[in-house]
């Protein structure tokens, strides 16, 4: 057993923090935002020049011989700063189909120009009536000659504004919620038939409603095997939960030290807000909670690659762990910076939305307890045969 | 970054594995640590481990440790908490025995550590007083210079175990004009046969006696046995306390208890099902499950950050509020999953001889004492509050 960093990913950590601190602080992040792009390309170029979007990659797919520790290093230190770039959707998500179930022509296309910071993508696979089911699709993939026609409606897909590529998820068998007869497609997203609708998030991102009426997909963009795609689809969707967890934990332990540090600014009734215990111990409250995001955090990421139900089970027990401290974390964080806290111009408003935001992505707290219950009783069955 | 054994780690944790297997006593398989087995029973095991070196792993080799990593220690723990072991207590091991080797004399050392060790000499531990619980430093028991003895008089309470006691280490004023209560106290063992040394019993809310009060009249103690300086035992009574909350977080056992729990959830029935399949049920066991993880990992790496030369520091504390949180929630979990047969009372069960067919299942006796008893996890080694309290200043530095 062994928790530290590697003397490579140390190295990633302190460059990109160096980078963020220098590059994206608070107002910047705010004009970008609030800009019409809402992102920078140009920011993304410096994620590819430091390494960041080759780390988890092997060096086989031209990457550095990383893995999801990587990711947990560099989502930890994004959340710090509230970073928008699409890392989970390129890197995590689009990266993590390729690098799994690509074919030799798909990573030869795609994985340098996505190492190279050239290509973005989106990952579209929830749906108006899915929830966080990932197995419940009403959009159809129909198999004609060498290509597939694909027809439906994607939900809040994040990042889509800014990519050039998508990763859909789509039905070519099946009813809405079989869990067969589901495959995986890479679609240009400036294919014929593509229409979108973008829109800001409230948390400070873009995302996109996606409409696909009888859009052509050549066959070769078929990712994995077709109709039993659900497997890959559940394993890339647990690396892309485990990275915004550790995006989370980066989150909450700034929205907790604002939090110290302010009130032991705040003057009340002649005393730092500070000194009063009922404060001190909720903080105490929040520290706690944010110690052991990080060690849920780290267990999960350290299971991905372990055998399915450990590894569901693992992610699950992160999400409903981080949904839970993320909320408390942000509450409070709210609260006890008092009317201060409720304004847009103070920074720890918008740690809260993001952690409030994360709690729903990949699945809430409901969705993953409920996960962990039945991959725990699916075990005792297994144990009682 | 991993979480893997390695090779050596998987043959240590089957040899201790087949040790305990081998050696642990017959008897006592299956039962578990109960506050009402025999003095003999209780430090059984202790012994066993004393005669092959284990008893103390976590003291430096010079005195008997054992030199395991923090990964064998985790492993020993599992290991033992599956067999549901009486471990060795913690007033010699980990309390008192830490504090003698640290600051007591060479003398001190030789006479006390081998009996601690070996598993043939019991501790209590005399801190709390009626007046001085969470705020420790204000003891008000006095030990008076005279000649070559000092004279202690005062009162303890929650002087857990101290029935079977043969030793006991005390809290004293030495200096009642010191200008801050933490300082003017000492730490002074005590004989537990000295005339003038009264242990009386308290019943607590689960019909147990494992706490007592103990008086100290004019109790004569020679003064080669105070430890370390005089006044300065404030000093030596943290450092305790923080020794005494690494390992409070009861991991292993917890799992184990969980294990049981869902045991109990297969027999009883609800809606005419096995509890077990209910979601609502269910989705408790899974929630304390989770926070369990989070504990487990939490330890995990305190533990390495431990081996990396750092003591046990305020994050212990963090160990001791969740420990105790889930041990409590485990406990009420059990207690709802028997149903009606939490009810009845069996006034001193076992030990009354009676050969009446017991009433309810097996696994229920125990479930409202232990629930019951549990709430003390949270008041005791620094109340929860405290420990919010430590952390305060110790790492919000507030």
């Amino acid at each position: 057993m062994d928790f530290n960093f590697s003397e490579e990913q140390t190295m990633i950590r302190d460059s990109l923090a160096r980078l963020l601190r220098d590059q994206y602080d608070f107002d910047t992040r705010r004009k970008v935002v609030d800009g019409d792009a809402g992102w920078r390309p140009e920011m993304w170029q410096q994620f590819a020049e430091l390494g960041l979007l080759a780390a988890p990659f092997s060096e086989e797919d031209g990457g550095l011989g990383g893995g999801a520790i990587d990711s947990m290093v560099i989502m930890e230190e994004f959340g710090k700063a509230l970073v928008v770039e699409p890392y989970v959707p390129t890197i995590v998500c689009a990266g993590g189909f390729l690098k799994h179930a690509g074919t030799a022509e798909q990573k030869s296309e795609h994985l340098e120009a996505i190492i190279g910071g050239e290509r973005v993508f989106a990952f579209a696979y929830a749906e108006p009536r899915g929830r966080y089911d990932l197995f419940d699709l009403e959009t159809t993939a129909k198999k004609d000659g060498d290509s597939y026609t694909l027809n439906g409606h994607k939900a809040v897909v994040i990042g889509a504004p800014w990519a050039s590529h998508l990763i859909v998820t789509a039905r070519t068998s099946g009813d809405r919620r079989d869990k067969s007869g589901i495959s995986v497609f890479i679609v240009e997203k400036n294919a014929d038939g593509i229409t979108t609708r973008d829109y800001p998030t409230v948390d400070g991102r873009r995302a996109s409603e996606i409409y696909f009426e009888n859009v052509s997909v050549p066959a070769a963009n078929l990712i994995g095997e077709e109709g039993n795609a659900l497997p890959l689809i559940e394993q890339v969707v647990d690396e892309a939960t485990a990275a915004v967890c550790a995006e989370a934990m980066g989150a909450m332990g700034v929205a907790h030290k604002m939090t110290v540090e302010y009130s032991r600014q705040r003057k009340q009734f002649g005393v730092a807000i500070g000194k009063f215990q009922v404060l001190q111990h909720r903080m105490v409250d929040m520290f706690m909670e944010h110690e052991q995001s990080i060690s849920m955090t780290y267990m999960a990421t350290l299971k991905l690659d372990e055998d399915e139900v450990t590894r569901k089970k693992a992610v699950s027990a992160a999400k409903v762990r981080i949904g839970q401290g993320g909320r408390f974390v942000g509450q409070e964080s709210i609260q006890i910076h008092g009317g201060m806290g409720m304004t847009d111009e103070l920074a720890v408003g918008h740690y809260f939305k993001r952690l409030t935001m994360i709690d729903s992505e990949y699945g809430n707290v409901d969705h993953h307890l409920r996960r962990y219950t039945s991959l725990s009783a699916g075990e005792l069955k297994v144990a009682a045969e | 970054m991993n979480l893997e054994f390695t090779p050596e780690e998987v043959a240590f944790r089957k040899e201790v594995r087949a040790f305990i297997e081998e050696n642990y006593p017959e008897h006592l398989r299956g039962v578990g640590a109960r506050e009402d087995l025999s003095k003999e029973d209780m430090l059984a095991w202790h012994q066993i481990l004393g005669e092959k070196g284990w008893s103390v792993p976590a003291w430096p080799e010079k005195y008997g440790g054992t030199g395991w990593t923090s990964t064998q220690r985790y492993i020993w723990s599992e290991e033992n908490a599956r067999m549901d072991t009486v471990m060795p207590l913690p007033f010699g091991v980990s309390m008192v025995g830490p504090v003698i080797y640290t600051f007591g004399s060479e003398e001190m050392k030789a006479k006390h550590l081998p009996g601690i060790r070996e598993g043939k000499v019991w501790w209590c531990q005399g801190y709390s007083e009626p007046g001085a619980g969470s705020d420790l430093a204000s003891v008000k028991t006095t030990a008076v210079r005279d000649g070559d003895h000092y004279v202690i008089n005062g009162q303890k309470t929650w002087t857990t175990l101290a029935q079977h006691a043969d030793w006991g280490f005390f809290l004293c004023r030495t200096d009642p004009n010191a200008s801050k209560p933490q300082e003017g106290i000492s730490f002074i063992l005590a004989d537990m046969r000295t005339p003038g040394i009264e242990v009386k019993p308290i019943i607590t809310i689960d019909g147990g006696h494992e706490v007592n009060e103990t008086w100290l009249t004019d109790v004569r103690v020679p003064v080669e046995n105070l430890v370390g300086e005089e006044n300065k035992g404030w000093t030596y009574a943290k450092f305790l306390l923080a020794h005494e909350r690494s390992g409070i977080a009861g991991v292993a056992r917890s799992k184990r208890g969980v294990e049981k729990l869902r045991q109990i959830a297969s027999t009883e029935l609800l809606d005419g099902k096995p509890l077990i399949q209910n979601d609502d049920f269910l989705s408790k066991i899974s929630q304390l499950e989770i926070d369990l993880t989070a504990l487990e990992f939490t330890e995990l790496r305190t533990l390495a950050s431990e081996a990396a030369g750092k003591g046990p520091g305020p994050e212990s504390s963090i160990l001791k509020v969740k420990g105790t949180e889930i041990q409590q929630r485990l406990t009420e979990l059990t207690l709802e999953a028997v149903g009606h047969y939490g009810h009845p009372y069996f006034r001193g069960f076992p030990a009354d001889g009676s050969n009446e067919f017991p009433i309810g299942p097996d696994y229920a006796h125990q479930a409202a004492p232990s629930y019951f008893n549990m709430r003390k996890t949270s008041i005791y080694g620094g109340s929860n509050e405290i420990q919010r309290n430590i952390i305060t200043k110790m790492i919000l530095g507030l």
